[in-house]
């Protein structure tokens, strides 16, 4: 059996555990920083906008052994603008010229297929309005808007409030990282990006819902024992569905890698490459954040719940009592962050190694 | 979607069998209605096809809001003038509020297209000043092949000679064009009130405006315009297209029209009734008179009330000033004769037509005039080489995932792949046959971003079977033999598999609703393929599931099966209860 397999087996035995939970400060701030510097990214980079938002025509030449400069060069006298002019990956140029409209998009394609010595017909023209991404943005913030709301109320009922809030942070979170890494790359923003992240929407919180109804389940009785806190659960959550996460994130990843190395690799920028492109950013963060953001974020709403401070009070009691029993005077160092801290990092049956927090008493 | 599948369920755990049965059946029928439909590929979109894809977006008028049925009227028409063009194909559908989409498959005159759909359709009735055939008349209807609102005006203008060929109508058509051979002009239409009574007894009842009428025609037909008419050569398309361009409704103009393979050029003026002041217009057959085909028009009030003051005015003149122009885009469709007031708001045109001709007419009188003006968004030309080239990448791309997918499957779960892959198989035959057999049923066209919405879907599926493994692998770590650990996994992953599969088609139905154009064609695949997920899990790997169970090769945990309690680290008190001959306790919690 793969590693993997040995390492599911630990985690669910809770021979190893990683303390999501207790760490979470750590992430809270990695996460903290990379949004901040994906709003700044934003504020100062800008987002480079496609031509789908700017307006403007796109060619397309079938393969041809004209250079990219020299095309830029017929761009240029055609158009009397400045072109991007970009070679796929089948030896076809793809031509971008910001602000034409239809007519002068006409006359630019006949001048270039004269240049390049072909047939007009065989230049394929895309002409855009800026109206028209600028729609397609705004119908996906509309949309995404409206899954929002939706989905809050759905978790809120399937599960509870303080999980819909938590999976709307992940997501809200996600979708910034994702836009700051467009920002801060510089990777150009086309419908098919927009399409992207929507997706993430979905993806990011199909993850959470897993992990989520995992922890649901697993905290049904947790006011009828005196052994665990909701924090420990939470993060016995987090590792008894790690190896899924980790699968389902593979496996969603590997097709969306082929899109976008495959796909990108052989055709260059397109539809393709600027699905996959956001889609695997967006993948990743979405991961990353149904384990590291979502449910510890869940954890502590819910720890300032009464009736979970009265847990925590009694778990920690027990755990003290059986500490002094035991006599273990283990002193650990001093922990800066008392609350958390009390939470084992191993949940399992030996879990016993506390320091005795007597000012808690 | 969970609610009906979970009480189905319930049977499908009792008999896998029979479930399984079900599936292939369905999977069978719908391949062979595949087959039988003839469709059996999926309708390619204008991206992966090649074509012309072209977005308007609508601008609202004075006075016209832009709601769906002026949208829906805007469809309508731009339907008729690109399938006028012979494109049997192109499609024509709004997409959100305002925008509105056609679609013109490759192997169409594009740019033809792009003009019939683009202009702005403006339908008025001015009243002729001046008429003229203009230049040579040898420019027969061959050759305005590459003008656009040419040939969307010379099918419906009744023209002598087509009538002529059909020899049943030549000869009905004959008295009212008996009326209107003056000017060198094949055929008029004449104009006339509706037979029914009321029409005539209001007609009598009108008052004469005559005040203004014999202002109007001398002092519109000003010096300037006159130079313009007297410049115009309708027999030049440039000519045609510029003539009628920019001007407004209240002032006069020249147009060009055509009459049986030959151009006019009329001398208009301002417009007495607007195209929307049209209720309705009907082709019908006149059985009374035997008159042939005819147009019936109803005005609605302001309109009926203008139409009465025009025709009023026009009734008491000579050819051609009783005449009036029926101006479409600045081109002159039609130009009947009037005859006397007509007023009541009914009136009929009649004339050569032959029953195209007629219901072209009506449809345009009705429809003619686009509620909205529309600007030209996008217009995209996808070469289908290039279309093909990035199917093609997306396809392969696709495949590659499969197979590393596979690759992990099958290093990860061992046995257990082979349930995961006949399942990712089985959702793709679905999904193909379902999106085949969409193409004709609701026009369904797979785009490039569709394709990469079905690539992402992949994920999901896998990910449901992920779920269910995973906990059968916990059931058996904690000891449980695999039968019970097959049932007892299930309705735990059942759950888990509909909440978040919930969740993926909430997203894909919001923004499939909410969004337009291409995302759309994205989210609509993430939709299917994530309720097919779910009926692929259901009805098919959960039966599998507990039909493998059976078989000793995972029963036993074979180190191959990806089951072997041994190395998932199962309890070992439990696992001595397990080892002699699983225990058949398969009641579940």
């Amino acid at each position: 059996m793969s590693k993997l397999g040995n390492l599911g087996a630990r985690l669910h035995r809770g021979e190893i555990s990683y303390d999501f939970i207790g760490h979470r400060k750590i992430w809270y701030g990695i996460s903290i920083l990379i949004t901040i510097t994906a709003i700044v990214g934003l504020a100062v980079r800008g987002l480079n906008m496609g031509i789908d938002f700017q307006g403007g025509a796109v060619f397309t030449t079938e393969k041809t052994s004209v250079s990219v400069s020299q095309a830029e060069e017929y761009a240029k006298d055609a158009s009397g603008h400045d072109a991007v002019v970009q070679k796929l990956g089948n030896g076809t140029l793809r031509i971008q010229i910001a602000g034409m409209d239809t007519q002068q998009s006409d006359e630019i394609k006949n001048k270039l297929a004269e240049d390049f010595k072909v047939d007009p017909e065989k230049i394929g023209a895309d002409l855009v309005g800026p109206s028209w991404g600028d729609q397609i943005a705004n119908k996906a913030w509309q949309g995404l808007a409206i899954f929002m709301v939706l989905v809050v109320i759905y978790l809120a009922i399937a599960f509870e409030w303080r999980m819909a809030i938590a999976a709307l942070v992940a997501l809200i979170h996600d979708i910034t990282i994702t836009v700051g890494i467009y920002a801060l790359v510089g990777f150009e923003v086309t419908p098919g990006t927009v399409i992207g992240l929507l997706t993430i929407l979905g993806y990011s919180l199909y993850d959470t819902v897993v992990v989520f109804d995992s922890l649901k389940e697993q905290t049904k009785d947790i006011t009828k024992q005196t052994r665990w806190t909701y924090s420990d659960i939470a993060n016995r959550s987090i590792n008894g569905t790690l190896v899924r996460s980790i699968n389902t994130t593979v496996v969603a990843l590997l097709p969306v890698a082929g899109l976008l190395f495959i796909g990108g690799g052989f055709l260059g920028a397109g539809t393709l490459n600027d699905i996959s492109l956001s889609l695997f950013v967006g993948l990743a963060a979405g991961a990353y954040s149904s384990i590291f953001i979502a449910t510890p974020l869940v954890a502590d709403l819910k720890e300032r719940e009464p009736q979970m401070k009265a847990l925590r009070k009694r778990v920690l009691a027990k755990r003290a009592q059986a500490a002094a029993e035991e006599e273990l005077a283990e002193t650990r160092g001093t922990a800066a962050d008392g609350a958390e801290d009390a939470t084992p990092a191993v949940v399992g049956p030996r879990a016993t190694r506390r320091r005795p927090s007597g000012k808690r008493r | 979607m969970a609610a009906p599948k979970k009480g189905r369920s319930a049977s499908a755990q009792s008999k896998p069998g029979r479930s399984l049965a079900l599936i292939l059946i369905a999977i069978v029928a719908l391949t062979g209605g595949m087959f039988l439909s003839g469709h059996t590929t999926p309708r390619l979109g204008i991206d992966l096809a090649g074509g012309t894809s072209i977005t308007l977006e609508a601008k609202a008028d004075q006075g016209s809001a832009i709601n769906k049925a002026n949208m829906d009227t805007a469809v309508d028409i731009m339907n008729r003038r690109v399938n006028g063009l012979g494109v049997s194909e192109a499609e024509v559908q709004t997409q959100g509020d305002k925008n509105i989409i056609v679609n013109i498959p490759k192997g169409t005159n594009s740019k033809e297209a792009r003009e019939q759909v683009g202009t702005t359709a403006k339908l008025y009735f001015r009243p002729v000043l001046a008429q003229d055939a203009t230049g040579p008349a040898a420019a027969p209807s061959a050759s305005p092949s590459p003008s656009a609102s040419g040939s969307s005006s010379a099918s419906p203008s009744p023209s002598a000679s087509k009538s002529g060929s059909s020899g049943e109508k030549a000869t009905s058509s004959s008295s009212p064009s008996a009326s209107a051979t003056t000017q060198g002009r094949a055929v008029t239409d004449a104009l006339k009130a509706d037979a029914s009574p009321s029409a005539s007894a209001s007609a009598s009842s009108s008052p004469s405006p005559s005040a203004s009428s014999s202002s109007d025609a001398g002092s519109t037909a000003d010096a300037k315009l006159q130079a313009q008419y007297a410049a115009l050569d309708c027999s030049k398309k440039a000519a045609r297209t510029k003539a009628g361009e920019g001007v407004k409704p209240e002032d006069a103009t020249v147009g060009c029209g055509e009459m049986g393979g030959v151009w006019y050029k009329y001398l208009l003026g301002p417009a007495a009734v607007a195209g929307t002041e049209v209720d309705k217009a009907q082709a019908v057959y006149n059985t009374q008179t035997a008159a042939g085909w005819q147009v019936t028009m109803d005005f609605n009030k302001s309109g009926s009330k203008k139409f009465a003051d025009i025709t009023a005015k026009l009734a008491q003149n000579t050819q051609p000033l009783n005449e009036f122009g029926i101006v479409l885009d600045g081109e002159v469709v039609s130009s009947p004769t009037v005859n006397e007031t007509i007023s009541g708001g009914q009136a009929q045109i009649s004339g050569s037509f032959t029953q195209e001709e007629a219901q072209s007419l009506a449809n345009m009188l009705s429809y003619g005039a686009l509620p909205l003006s529309f600007q030209e968004q996008s217009v995209t030309t996808v070469t289908a080489a290039l279309g093909g080239e990035q199917l093609h990448a997306g396809l392969l791309a696709g495949a590659i995932g499969l197979g590393l997918v596979v690759l992990y499957l099958v290093f990860y779960y061992r046995g257990l792949s082979v349930v995961a892959m006949a399942s990712l198989l089985v959702s793709g035959i679905l999904t193909y046959v379902i999106m085949a057999l969409l193409g004709p049923a609701i026009g369904f066209a797979l785009n490039l971003p569709a394709v990469c919405g079905a690539i992402v879907a992949i994920g999901i599926t896998a990910d449901s079977f992920i779920v269910y493994f995973e906990r059968i692998r916990d059931e058996i770590r904690e000891g449980r033999s695999l039968r019970p650990a097959v049932e007892r996994a299930w309705p735990r992953a059942r759950r888990t598999i509909l909440v978040s599969d919930f969740v993926s088609f909430l997203a894909a139905a919001v923004l499939f609703i909410v969004t337009v154009g291409k995302v759309q064609g994205f989210a609509f695949t993430l939709g299917l393929t994530t309720v097919l997920d779910v009926v692929v899990v259901f009805f098919f790997t959960k039966p599998l599931m507990t039909l493998l169970a059976r078989r000793k090769f995972f029963a036993s945990g074979s180190k191959w099966s990806g089951l072997d309690p041994q190395s998932l680290g199962a309890k070992p008190p439990l696992r001595r209860t397990r080892r002699p001959a699983a225990p058949a306790q398969t009641k579940e919690a």
